[in-house]
């Protein structure tokens, strides 16, 4: 018996060293910027956490009492957003993917990809000057004849800058990424799926229902929870539409709206000072937690699905 | 033709002229009920106009009628084809009515900035800052410069990491680190806005004292959220390179790094380009990390390492908010500035877009 010849050893290059340390170097430092980004809201948060009313002039008893509206806002419009946004998403993801001309659709993806292309200022612009003064006309008529239900109780308020108002615009600017992924697990749905619908008599849309939604499920499921990720964090378009107070308070109509934590902070900070702007921090702090949450969540079930590869 | 003859329409009784058509609307019943529902709207709307003395609403018009249509479709369909196709149709005018739906903000929107914009889109706003400029005039030129120099910073800082990320995890990465970093990349892209100005806010004000605002700032802020998405986009570029072509180059034994520099990177390069190019098209836009790690001013500031720095978003968002007297001229600027951005978005957008499709490799096939 020979023995085996020796492994072949590839020659060590400076260049290969070099960019593959370099790759690497990058790579990590994905991971060590998140945790700086932690790191740094943790270290401004501390003082924050146990601060009273005599310490931070924003605070009206303690810093827990003060975060409590604003999460309750920051998940109710949110919320309010997805609930008007998901079924008009999967709509348009059927329109494009099964109902309009072949030619059309990718135009017509293009033209949705539009509204994600429009900054969040100019949303807000458009919200305030256009769409309040729209929807009052809308909330009177609502609050007098749904009155009775708790939702549109309360004096209607008379700019239209109230949390309805305000879900609208978010749920306009989280349409685009929503249909986008419903869209594209849509148009993985099996051919032979459909065609064995359509052969065996169903009309369109029973052949969605069994064949696409389906299939389409987790996508749908993913779609909204990156749509609630990216509607929590909204910061411009409901600080410039909501006209807040600091409460909570479920009434959809009123001129009383429970705000955002993500408006809190950018309609407080430029005139914040010493404790105040590691209070606005803390909040921060705690808004980061739950959208890396809600993402994780969401990108969680998207990799059981190994061959749907449409979100980004 | 032999179907017809051997089951002579077992329903009815009477005799159908084509069992294949019988039974269905024909297919310019639902343009007729759309005229009709659309026309009935306007003509009530015409009386309601008439009766108020106010002008007639041509949008509400054409929504309501969209709305009778939904009903009317059902009810006629119901009546001639049954239960199974009626509920076809009402999908497919909820579905077709979901789009145009969602069109609405896009044009009401498109429509209102450029008619607001217009006002103020003149030569002064491009030439001049707000230095001193209490009521009328002035302009956008230190908030154009601010943006142009924070994106142009953000870009420098997040294109080296963000390629070199995504050549690591196409070509080198294995095991947990790399699952790790596709993990993150992807909760990265969630960030709030306002959390990565947060971040550098508290950054800066660590190393260099609380209440410091500067572009610089806001360009970490910017790259915070611009690294993400160049990851992203390069990655699957790097992924779409057929694997022949990078064996191809180590048969003739050329190095990896050579392999990668000469042939990978070169035959994605356009993917590349368009994506950096969307990148920079989505921060470009971003007020909130501003307005927190940039702060605003009104004067020229040309120096990303001292001093606040204003941005066209936040001078979008300043001139709204802080209104002074005239309220009308600050309204004006506001919406000359969102006019501007849109315009500077779409191009970026149609740019990147004609780059992937003149510069894309030809594949063969």
């Amino acid at each position: 018996m020979t023995s085996a010849p020796a492994p072949i050893k590839a020659k060590l290059r400076v260049g290969d060293l070099v960019f593959s340390r370099s790759a690497v170097f990058a790579g990590s430092m994905i991971l060590v910027t998140l945790a700086a980004v932690a790191l740094f809201l943790i270290v401004q948060s501390i003082p924050a956490l146990s601060a009273t009313k005599e310490d931070a002039s924003i605070l009206e008893t303690n810093f827990w009492e003060y975060v409590g509206p604003l999460v309750f806002g920051t998940v109710w419009a949110a919320a309010l957003a997805l609930l008007i946004a998901l079924p008009i998403s999967i709509g348009i993801a059927l329109f494009i993917s099964h109902y309009a001309p072949r030619r059309l659709a990718s135009v017509l993806g293009y033209v949705v990809d539009l509204l994600a292309a429009v900054p969040s200022v100019v949303f807000g612009l458009w919200g305030i000057g256009v769409l309040a003064p729209a929807v009052v006309p809308v909330y009177t008529w609502l609050n007098e004849n749904l009155g009775w239900i708790p939702l549109f109780s309360g004096t209607v308020s008379a700019t239209g800058r109230t949390i309805l108002t305000a879900a609208l615009v978010l749920a306009v600017m989280v349409l685009p990424i929503m249909t986008a992924i419903c869209r594209e697990v849509f148009l993985q749905t099996p051919v032979l799926h459909e065609e064995a619908a359509l052969a065996l008599g169903a009309t369109r849309w029973e052949m969605i229902r069994v064949a696409v939604l389906p299939f389409g499920r987790s996508g749908i499921i993913s779609a909204s929870v990156l749509g609630l990720g990216r509607a929590l964090g909204e910061t411009m378009a409901v600080a410039m539409v909501l006209s807040a107070a600091h409460v909570v308070t479920f009434d959809l109509l009123t001129s009383v709206n429970p705000t955002t934590i993500a408006a809190n902070i950018a309609l407080s900070f430029p005139e914040a000072y010493a404790l105040n702007v590691n209070v606005l921090i803390a909040t921060g702090l705690i808004l980061f937690v739950v959208t890396f949450a809600v993402n994780a969540f969401a990108r969680w079930i998207i990799s059981r699905r190994k061959e749907f590869s449409g979100a980004n | 033709m032999t179907l017809q003859t051997m089951n002579p329409a077992p329903e009815t009784g009477t005799p159908i002229a084509n069992s294949l058509t019988a039974g269905r609307l024909p297919t310019s019943a639902p343009w007729v009920i759309l005229g009709t529902a659309i026309a009935v709207s306007a003509s009530v709307f015409g009386v309601v106009a008439v009766g108020a003395g106010s002008g007639f609403d041509w949008g509400g018009a054409l929504v309501v009628g969209a709305i009778l249509y939904i009903p009317a479709i059902w009810l006629f369909s119901r009546l001639v084809e049954g239960a199974r196709r009626a509920t076809d149709r009402l999908v497919t005018a909820l579905v077709t009515g979901a789009f145009l739906l969602a069109m609405i903000p896009l044009v009401s929107l498109s429509i209102t900035v450029v008619t607001f914009g217009l006002a103020r889109f003149d030569a002064d706003f491009f030439s001049m800052s707000m230095r001193n400029v209490t009521g009328e005039g002035g302009g956008a030129l230190h908030a154009i410069i601010g943006t142009l120099l924070m994106t142009g910073a953000a870009a420098i800082i997040s294109i080296p990491i963000g390629l070199m990320t995504s050549i690591y995890l196409v070509e080198y990465g294995r095991g947990k680190l790399a699952r790790g970093v596709t993990f993150l990349v992807d909760v990265m892209t969630g960030i709030p806005s306002i959390v990565a100005g947060l971040f550098a806010y508290s950054l800066f004000a660590i190393f260099w004292g609380p209440g410091t605002r500067t572009g610089i700032a806001g360009a970490v802020a910017l790259a915070l959220l611009m690294i993400p998405v160049v990851v992203r986009s390069s990655e699957e570029m790097l992924r779409l390179v057929p694997n022949e072509l990078r064996e191809a180059a180590y048969a003739l034994g050329v190095p990896k790094w050579l392999t990668i520099v000469k042939v990978v990177l070169p035959t994605s390069i356009a993917g590349i380009t368009t994506g950096i190019m969307l990148s920079i098209a989505r921060v470009i836009g971003e007020t909130a990390p501003l307005l927190i790690a940039a702060g605003f001013t009104a004067s020229m500031n040309y120096n990303l390492f001292d001093g606040r720095m204003q941005s066209l978003p936040v001078f979008v968002y300043t001139q709204y908010a802080n209104q002074g007297n005239p309220a009308e001229a600050f309204l004006d600027r506001a919406w000359a500035a969102a006019l501007t951005l849109i315009l500077i978005v779409m191009a970026l957008n149609l740019i990147a877009r004609l780059v992937a499709r003149l510069f894309a490799p030809k594949l063969g096939r």
